[in-house]
């Protein structure tokens, strides 16, 4: 059951790491509004292959439920491309018109290089949390569940943090490449919680210091991250991490 | 005959006591013991984490570009756990019991009973871990029910719980990292497995950015690699899940078990066309609240299918509700072989609601109104709500129950199911097959373990909801930190194995030719092309029902898929360098040749149990026909050579569960 939808693509194609990038033109015919994004990538990459004159497309991509944060194309010049709140994956064509030229490059940061096409190194965010976003409790140590009440706002507020899907968009988004959102959401789950409280000093302070290492711009406020965030990670986490920063730097008890 | 090697005694202190004579590694020996984890799922990250807690050298690999993302990450409903704190009459007994009855009584006793024994260890670790679960508004954790069982013992976290289970135990994984007790590996794919003087040894692994293939040692290799349920190339699944890494391993002396056990999630979003890539799983969860029915009449469903008549204008008595019809003790809470079963009845009779008939509703409007909007209501003291303020109110309960849900849906098919009842059909979404291993994990090749949905281990032929979850983490956090101690314990005085090996030599060589093979095929057709054929072949034949001929006609067909794939693939790229095409032809390669087992095994399996529904052998009233006589055995295959297996027997003993027919009604 395919379309009626005729889309014009510029896809920015680069063999690998060390290579010139720059935007190719394809023609992608018969497109149905309730394919997916990535689905429509699919359809030309089957062509791609089956006329064997240019490479298929590389892109990153896993569950297409819009939960791994795997996915990360930069579409007309917006990570995850037009709609708030819905990442690649969950971008349907229903939201394009028949004969749109629709731009698509790879995130752009200095900390996520491109390895191929569309496809980039996020693994600075991994180093982040090993730097700290956890809590330091070993298997077994655990008491019993219930023993800890937690206020239901408390835990609301701290899984709405703890929704960020790492997929990068926020550092994409932003014009210094800063990666404070991502972090902010680490830093807030964990310090709402109780269990997050004893480390909550070096926590911050170690995951602020990873991130400058890794060559992620500086914070300016602008707000682009948030707005462009597929899971609408809010600001004020970043308000949060901001007065949780400074009280470790004063070292400061807050429990 | 297999030796699962379950400890003698009582079942309740078969675990207990295994625990306190298991043989021990002292922490100095533990430092020079290396163990690789292949997977960072629930149970390849709980493990891996527990395992460098413990003092071993941890090397962790998955094909991801980070471990975060692994496919638990998209669990939705929930995971359970036998807590009792609603005061429900739970325990741990019942949890074992519904398990067992879940699976249709062909699950290991030992194994499910260790399983509900440390259920609720798992809430504990992940609650401290910081994992955000749903709660109370006096602070304490909230519960909700799933399929096949009559308590609420589901722990979760909105529809996220996967993806807040998997960071818990990924910020584990990476604390270790940070210390420098586990190496990652991520976008790297293992390729084989090395067994050097019959004991597994090592990895060979695929960097998926560079091309180059690597050699890695370890005293023991943990398999934690997931489901292979895209065998069905359509499927829940994420579309890197694959059987790759368990096939390897089963082509080196795994057998494998029960592998036709699949399970159809009857809560599915239907397919909308040919160029569908993946299916979207609703999650059970909305079966608690979402009623499941078709129209009573003919006619009325084909008006619906042709856009002539609206579902929410048919009335109440116009309303098949029929799994609340057959099955009134459970309803719409059946388990899923049996929830998916009598969707494809409805269809297949004529009832079905979307433009391809395959389709029910699954509707919240009642719910929504007369249990939410009443609450809310009552709640507000307001004592003669009119119909829009029930609507209104209870809108808000089932947004915030399954708000992300809803979206999910919407996004997906531009329909608003606030307003109109969603569509639903069945779809492959789990496989209870899988490696067989015996209760220490361990698979039939010493020192090579296999755990989480990887493993056969533990839910029969059929898994209740929110237990995979359960079982990726106990297997992780609470078993293999035990049992792999049993083996380790004679490995102490092995010194690391050079990479220079033969063994290793052998090994990459052969991945190396298989590579170049794939590449140098050159053909007409992509991929996807052959994926899509065999996923078709398979949901036609040995999906939701199954019978000897269409098997019969499966087996052949499927290994014409395999002539014409080696002879006409079309591969670009080249082996060094980052080439998904190259990734997904070596998954599909290893699929096609399942394929052809699952289907093997379903013939061999002359019976009717859980997700393997044989159509000539079911009760009158259509329900699935056990024989235990004959069948209440796991079926254990070894490969000979492709197409060519024996199959070995492990018995089932039930001692504390008397069998019986599984009832719902
Ligand atoms: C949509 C959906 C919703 C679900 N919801 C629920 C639920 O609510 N409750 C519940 O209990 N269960 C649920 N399940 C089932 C459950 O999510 C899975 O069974 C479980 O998460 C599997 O975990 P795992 O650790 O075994 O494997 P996975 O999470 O699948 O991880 C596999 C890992 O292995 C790695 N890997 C695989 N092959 C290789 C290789 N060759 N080389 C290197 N690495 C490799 C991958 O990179 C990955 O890290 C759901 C499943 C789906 C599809
Ligand atoms: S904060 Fe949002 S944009 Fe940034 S990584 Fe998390 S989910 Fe992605
Ligand atoms: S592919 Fe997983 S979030 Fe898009």
């Amino acid at each position: 059951m395919s379309g009626n939808m005729n889309i014009n693509l510029k896809v920015w194609r680069q063999k690998n790491g060390k290579s010139q990038g720059k935007l190719v033109d394809y023609k992608v015919e018969g497109v149905s509004p309730d394919m997916s994004f990535l689905e429509m990538f699919d359809v030309l990459n089957d062509r791609l292959v089956s006329e064997g004159k240019d490479e298929p497309i590389a892109f990153d991509h896993d569950c297409r439920e819009g939960i791994c944060g795997m996915c990360s194309m930069y579409i007309n010049g917006r990570p995850h491309g037009p709609n708030q709140g819905v990442t690649t994956c969950q971008l349907h064509m229903r939201s394009f018109k028949d004969g749109d030229t629709i731009v698509v490059e790879p995130w752009r940061a200095a900390a996520f290089p491109v390895i191929k096409d569309l496809a980039v190194n996020r693994s600075a965010f991994d180093r982040i949390i090993a730097s700290g976003g956890f809590i330091s409790v070993n298997t077994g140590n655990a008491q019993d569940a219930n023993s800890l009440p937690i206020a239901k706002d408390n835990a609301d507020e701290a899984f709405a943090a703890a929704a960020c899907i790492g997929c990068g968009a926020c550092v994409a988004a932003c014009k210094n490449s800063s990666a404070m959102l991502f972090v902010s959401a680490k830093v807030s789950q964990l310090a709402l919680l109780p269990q997050g409280d004893p480390e909550r000093n070096t926590r911050v302070l170690n995951m602020v210091a990873q991130m400058d290492t890794e060559g992620f711009g500086a914070c300016t406020n602008t707000g682009a991250c948030s707005a462009e965030c597929p899971k609408e990670i809010s600001l004020t986490n970043i308000a949060r991490l901001n007065r949780e920063y400074f009280a470790a730097q004063l070292g400061s008890d807050r429990s | 005959m297999l030796d699962s090697k379950i400890p003698q005694g009582p079942i309740e202190s078969k675990w207990t006591k295994y625990k306190s004579t298991v043989p021990l590694v002292n922490p100095a020996n533990k430092r020079s013991l290396e163990i690789i984890v292949v997977g960072t799922g629930l149970a390849g990250a709980s493990a891996a984490a527990t395992l460098a807690e413990l003092g071993y050298k941890v090397k962790s690999f998955c094909f991801q570009d980070s471990p975060r993302r692994a496919h638990s990450i998209a669990a939705q409903g929930g995971i359970n756990a036998a807590k009792n704190y609603q005061n429900d009459g739970d325990s741990v007994y019942r949890l074992f019991y519904d398990t067992i009855k879940g699976g249709d009584y062909r699950a290991r006793e030992a194994n499910v009973h260790r399983l509900a024994e440390v259920s609720g260890n798992i809430i504990d670790q992940s609650v401290a871990s910081g994992v955000p679960f749903a709660r109370e508004y006096g602070g304490l954790l909230s519960n909700r029910s799933f399929g096949g069982t009559q308590v609420q013992r589901t722990f979760y976290a909105a529809g996220q719980t996967g993806q807040q289970l998997l960071l818990g135990a990924y910020s584990g994984l990476q604390r270790q990292v940070g210390l420098g007790n586990v190496r990652l590996y991520s976008r790297h794919e293992m390729l084989d497995v090395v067994n050097i003087d019959g004991k597994c040894r090592g990895i060979i692994a695929r960097d998926l950015v560079s091309g180059k293939l690597e050699r890695h040692f370890g005293h023991a290799v943990l398999l934690c690699t997931g489901g292979y349920g895209n065998v069905f190339f359509l499927s829940t699944n994420a579309m890197g899940s694959n059987v790759t890494a368990a096939w390897k391993a089963h082509k080196k002396g795994a057998f494998f078990g029960n592998p036709c056990y699949t399970q159809i999630h009857p809560t599915c979003i239907p397919v909308s066309g040919d160029h569908q890539s993946k299916l979207t799983l609703m999650s059970e969860s909305l079966r608690n609240d979402g009623r499941i029915w078709v129209p009573k009449r003919k006619e009325d469903a084909a008006a619906i299918r042709e856009g002539k008549l609206n579902p929410n204008d048919l009335k109440e008595e116009d309303r098949d509700y029929y799994l609340e019809r057959r099955y009134p003790a459970f309803g719409n809470l059946v388990p899923r072989d049996v929830a998916s079963r009598a969707a494809k009845e409805r269809c297949d009779a004529g009832f079905g609601v979307n433009k391809t008939g395959e389709a029910v509703y699954l509707d919240f409007a009642f719910n929504m109104k007369y249990k939410y909007g009443k609450q809310v209501a009552t709640l507000k003291h307001i004592t003669d709500p009119t119909e829009e303020q029930l609507t209104a109110f209870g809108h808000e309960v089932i947004k915030e129950k399954y708000g992300n849900l809803f979206d999910m849906y919407k996004q997906i098919t531009g329909v608003d199911p606030y307003k109109n009842p969603m569509m639903i059909y069945p779809a492959v979404h789990y496989t209870m097959g899988g490696l067989w291993v015996d209760y220490n994990l361990m698979t039939t090749v010493p020192g090579l373990y296999a755990l989480g949905e990887a493993n056969f281990s533990d839910h029969g032929a059929n898994r209740l909801g929110a237990s995979a979850l359960m079982q990726g983490l106990a297997d992780g956090y609470f078993v293999i930190p035990y049992t792999i101690g049993a083996y380790l314990a004679n490995e102490i005085s092995v010194k690391p194995i050079s990479t220079d090996h033969e063994a290793f030599v052998k090994a990459e060589n052969e991945v190396s030719d298989r590579l170049n093979k794939l590449l140098a095929i050159k053909g007409t057709k992509p991929v996807d092309y052959f994926h899509k054929r065999l996923g078709k072949i398979m949901w036609d034949k040995c999906g939701m029902a199954r019978n000897v001929e269409g098997l019969t006609w499966a087996i052949s067909e499927i290994q014409k898929i395999r002539e014409e794939f080696w002879k006409d693939v079309r591969v670009p790229g080249d082996a060094n360098e980052f080439n998904p095409e190259l990734e997904k032809a070596g998954r599909v390669a290893d699929f096609i040749e399942l394929g052809e087992l699952m289907c093997k095994d379903a013939l061999e399996r002359n019976e009717s149990c859980g997700g393997h529904f044989r159509e000539d052998y079911q009760t009158e009233e259509g329900e699935a026909l056990r024989d235990d006589e004959n069948f209440k055995h796991v079926a254990a295959w070894q490969f000979n050579e492709v197409g060519n297996w024996t199959l070995n027997k492990e018995d089932l003993v039930y001692e504390n569960i008397k069998i019986a027919q599984r009832s719902y009604k």
